[in-house]
């Protein structure tokens, strides 16, 4: 799986957007999410499975004081 | 968690104590003059103060200055250039503080709308520095008919000035018994110049603080009554060593009373639009702040625990990205413990966004205001940060008492914080000892220690001496009378072209190095803030794409300066649809908002390309100024190597695991390789390779803005520009 277009070395089977966001500790509350190239919204991440092969994106849209 | 329904007001000053303050001022000159109403956001008239001659002075500004310069940061760079020689220094007779509120400024329908910009040379750098600042001086100048003010010559003994825009009278007066420090200085002229308890809210003091006068780190203050508290707040033009200059020229304060500010003041071209884009935001702020940043609960300090989080939280002099105490000072500790929930704490009119917090009441445990109860600004982030885990620092009591001290003695709670955590890392060396800093024990976390050497700076004595000269010109001293190894205190002392860094460590963003070092005035954040776009998201992960960013976001911010606008309302809440935008990280429905309230002011049409246009010929007047000035080639671009990698064994071994990795991945060792390499000849490659990228980077950005590969604009650029005035094409012709 590709985060960010990075391999995420992390991945493993059944694994949610939210326990992407969990495990790498991504408290920062204004995120775009994107997997595969389509939005999805904060109420569907930990619904939502990410593939091996997925390409997610999660920004954090904070540019700073 | 404290209300403002419960926090008890202030207590004023006796008036028979303003009275006899107010009888020993001495009126050295006065002017009456004709009030220019305000067209489409311009009085297009500027003030011009010379202290030496205690001459007043008012000048059309030229229409040609107006079209090029726009106003804010471009005016007050245009009229410094013409005070200043090369060979001006900060106390040189001939600096100059310059001042412009900008064209927007003073709008009350939309957030943000109260900002003034400042320049002088400065102290630290030597080059024209800009800074910006809230509070309500910037717009009642404009309101009392001035689209700028400079400040020069030196008064013989403090003097204030006094400009009432209602009576249209300005005069220079001496003050020889008001005391110095901030909060009780702007608190008295506040006081002595309103004409009962309603008539504050139309009095704004400018002053800087006792230890300003002695440290190149001195800043200034700009008030604003709070009628809810019953107290003067302080906002600050923190950076530059702007202070210094202010009481070097024997400035106490400048009073600006204006009373009627009201939503069409700056005579707008088309009132509606503004009042709908305002409506607009205010709804998107009662909506939104909760959810996402809560600006209105706890200001930029909100973002405490996310630098944590994410490795960037400047720890111990920048050394490490996070502080094992987090938990300790964390946002939500001064939301629950300290700051007053509720209150509309907007530094201008009509800000929803409303961050500027303070905690009230709190009990001070040091100094020559011990024990009583005062009301503190802040902490914003770079507070929090600087003077807090920057300095090792985890006791949110410590970071309000620092912080307090930092605003009223007006000193930079930045460079403070970051200085301060240089001197604790060279005290922890053994470059520094008991003996020099006459028993502070300045170890990380020791913020007693900082606070004891923050009173000797404003009382002028002991190790405050020189600890209120800055980094720069104490790696010198540690240097030259210590025997400090020079290498070492260039590559851990954090600051650049003379300032210290603001409170972000860039070691993982190549951007932001980029963000921090390709800057005019130096290492602040306010040009380009890219560390999460680079960094976290990789969304430009390209030479090209970091010098397009390092193009656009300078640019952009640029104009914020020239307006008379705070930045924290365009980013620091997003709608609610931003997402589904093609370029989030502009926040495009906020540019559009922009667009839409310079229409309304000014009755022209603005879009991106115009926006970008219009600062670029600012920003390339100041890099040009810089080059007047002797500095402002790649050279002064250099950063230091704690802001790009490990600098110490203890350093590489906290973050071993990524470094190790960095040589496979990146600079193209085998992992077999990287087994086999002793650290220290790990931490030679590492340096070798992130050195070498940043020299990439300026390869990359110098041509994008123009520029050659000595960091000279190109006359072609400035052509296009649109100043290429004489005195700009003397600079650069020979650098070629
Ligand atoms: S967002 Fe904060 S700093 Fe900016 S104008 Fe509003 S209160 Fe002042």
């Amino acid at each position: 799986m590709q985060l960010n277009d990075r391999p995420y070395l992390h991945w493993r089977q059944g694994m949610s957007i939210q326990d992407v966001i969990d495990e790498r500790n991504f408290i920062y509350p204004k995120l775009v999410v994107k997997l595969n190239g389509k939005l999805i919204r904060k109420e569907d991440y930990a619904a939502t499975l990410v593939a091996e092969e997925d390409d997610l994106k999660i920004h954090h849209l904070l540019a700073g004081g | 968690m404290i209300r403002i329904c419960d926090v008890k007001k202030y207590h004023g000053i006796p008036a028979e104590e303003l009275k006899r303050m107010q009888d020993a001022h001495v009126e050295l000159t006065r002017i009456t003059y004709d009030h220019k109403p305000i067209h489409r956001g311009y009085t297009d008239k500027y003030l011009t103060v010379d202290f030496s001659r205690n001459s007043i002075e008012i000048t059309d500004i030229d229409p040609k200055v107006k079209e090029v310069f726009t106003g804010g940061k471009g005016y007050c760079l245009r009229y410094l250039w013409d005070e200043v020689k090369p060979s001006t220094r900060w106390d040189s007779p001939e600096n100059a503080i310059t001042m412009s509120p900008g064209p927007l400024c003073g709008v009350t329908q939309y957030a943000g709308t109260g900002k003034t910009l400042l320049c002088s040379i400065s102290p630290l750098t030597d080059t024209p520095f800009d800074t910006n600042v809230g509070g309500y001086f910037g717009p009642l100048l404009k309101f009392s008919g001035f689209d700028g003010l400079t400040l020069k010559g030196t008064a013989k003994e403090d003097v204030i000035l006094v400009i009432d825009g209602n009576k249209n009278t300005i005069s220079i007066e001496t003050a020889p018994l008001e005391h110095e420090d901030a909060h009780v200085l702007g608190e008295e002229l506040t006081y002595m110049y309103a004409d009962d308890e309603n008539d504050r809210k139309n009095v704004a003091v400018v002053c800087a603080g006792s230890a300003a006068k002695y440290s190149n780190i001195g800043m200034i203050n700009f008030t604003f009554y709070d009628p809810n508290r019953g107290v003067v707040r302080l906002k600050q033009a923190g950076r530059g060593g702007l202070g210094r200059v202010f009481r070097h020229k024997n400035i106490k304060a400048l009073v600006c009373k204006f009373s009627g500010v009201k939503a069409d003041l700056n005579d707008p071209y088309d009132i509606s639009i503004i009042n709908q884009v305002g409506k607009k935001y205010h709804k998107e702020i009662h909506d939104l702040d909760n959810l996402q940043n809560g600006m209105r609960k706890v200001g930029t300090a909100n973002i405490l625990e996310v630098m944590d989080a994410y490795d960037i939280l400047p720890t111990n002099n920048f050394k490490f990205g996070s502080h094992p105490g987090i938990d300790r000072f964390r946002s939500t500790v001064f939301i629950e413990k300290y700051l007053t929930q509720g209150a509309a704490d907007g530094c201008w009119y009509g800000c929803s966004m409303a961050c500027a917090k303070a905690a009230d009441h709190f009990k001070l445990k040091t100094g020559p205001y011990k024990g009583q109860a005062v009301c503190i600004d802040g902490p914003e982030y770079e507070n929090g940060a600087g003077l807090g885990p920057n300095c090792g620092i985890d006791d949110p009591e410590a970071i309000l008492e620092l912080n307090f001290y930092c605003d009223t003695y007006g000193l930079d709670t930045i460079s403070f914080g970051t200085m301060t955590a240089f001197i604790m890392e060279c005290y922890e060396a053994g470059i520094l000892n008991k003996e020099i800093t006459g028993g502070l024990e300045l170890n990380f976390g020791n913020w007693e220690a900082a606070l004891e050497m923050m009173h000797q700076i404003a009382r002028n004595e002991g190790f405050g001496q020189i600890a209120g000269q800055g980094v720069h010109k104490m790696k010198k001293i540690f240097v030259e009378q210590y025997g400090a190894d020079a290498q070492f205190l260039e590559d851990i002392g954090m600051e650049q072209k003379g300032l210290e860094y603001s409170e972000y460590n860039s070691k993982e963003s190549l951007a932001q190095k980029g963000g921090y070092g390709l800057t005019n005035k130096g290492p602040q954040h306010d040009e380009a803030w890219l560390i999460f776009m680079d960094q976290v998201n990789n969304q430009i992960p390209t030479f090209e794409d970091k010098a397009e960013a390092l193009y656009y976001f300078p640019m952009f911010r640029t104009w914020f300066g020239l307006l008379g606008l705070c930045k924290l309302p365009w980013n620091d809440i997003v709608p609610a649809n931003n997402s589904e935008t093609d370029e989030p990280a502009k926040v495009p429905e906020h540019v559009q908002n922009y667009f839409d309230i310079y229409y309304g002011i000014t009755g022209k049409h603005l879009d991106t390309p115009g926006m970008l246009r219009m600062s670029e010929k600012v920003y390339q007047f100041q890099r040009i100024f810089n080059i007047r000035m002797g500095k402002g080639l790649r050279k002064n671009d250099a950063i230091p190597y704690r802001s790009s990698g490990p600098v110490t064994e203890e350093e590489y071994l906290s973050r071993q695991e990524r470094y190790d990795g960095q040589l496979v991945d990146l600079v193209g060792f085998t992992k077999e390789q990287v087994a086999a390499m002793s650290l220290q000849e790990k931490m030679a490659e590492t340096r070798k390779y992130r050195e070498a990228e940043y020299e990439k980077l300026i390869d990359a950005v110098y041509p994008r803005r123009g520029w050659n590969l000595n960091g000279v604009p190109t006359i072609e650029r400035v052509k296009d520009l649109g100043i290429d005035f004489p005195e700009v094409l003397e600079v650069i012709e020979p650098l070629q």
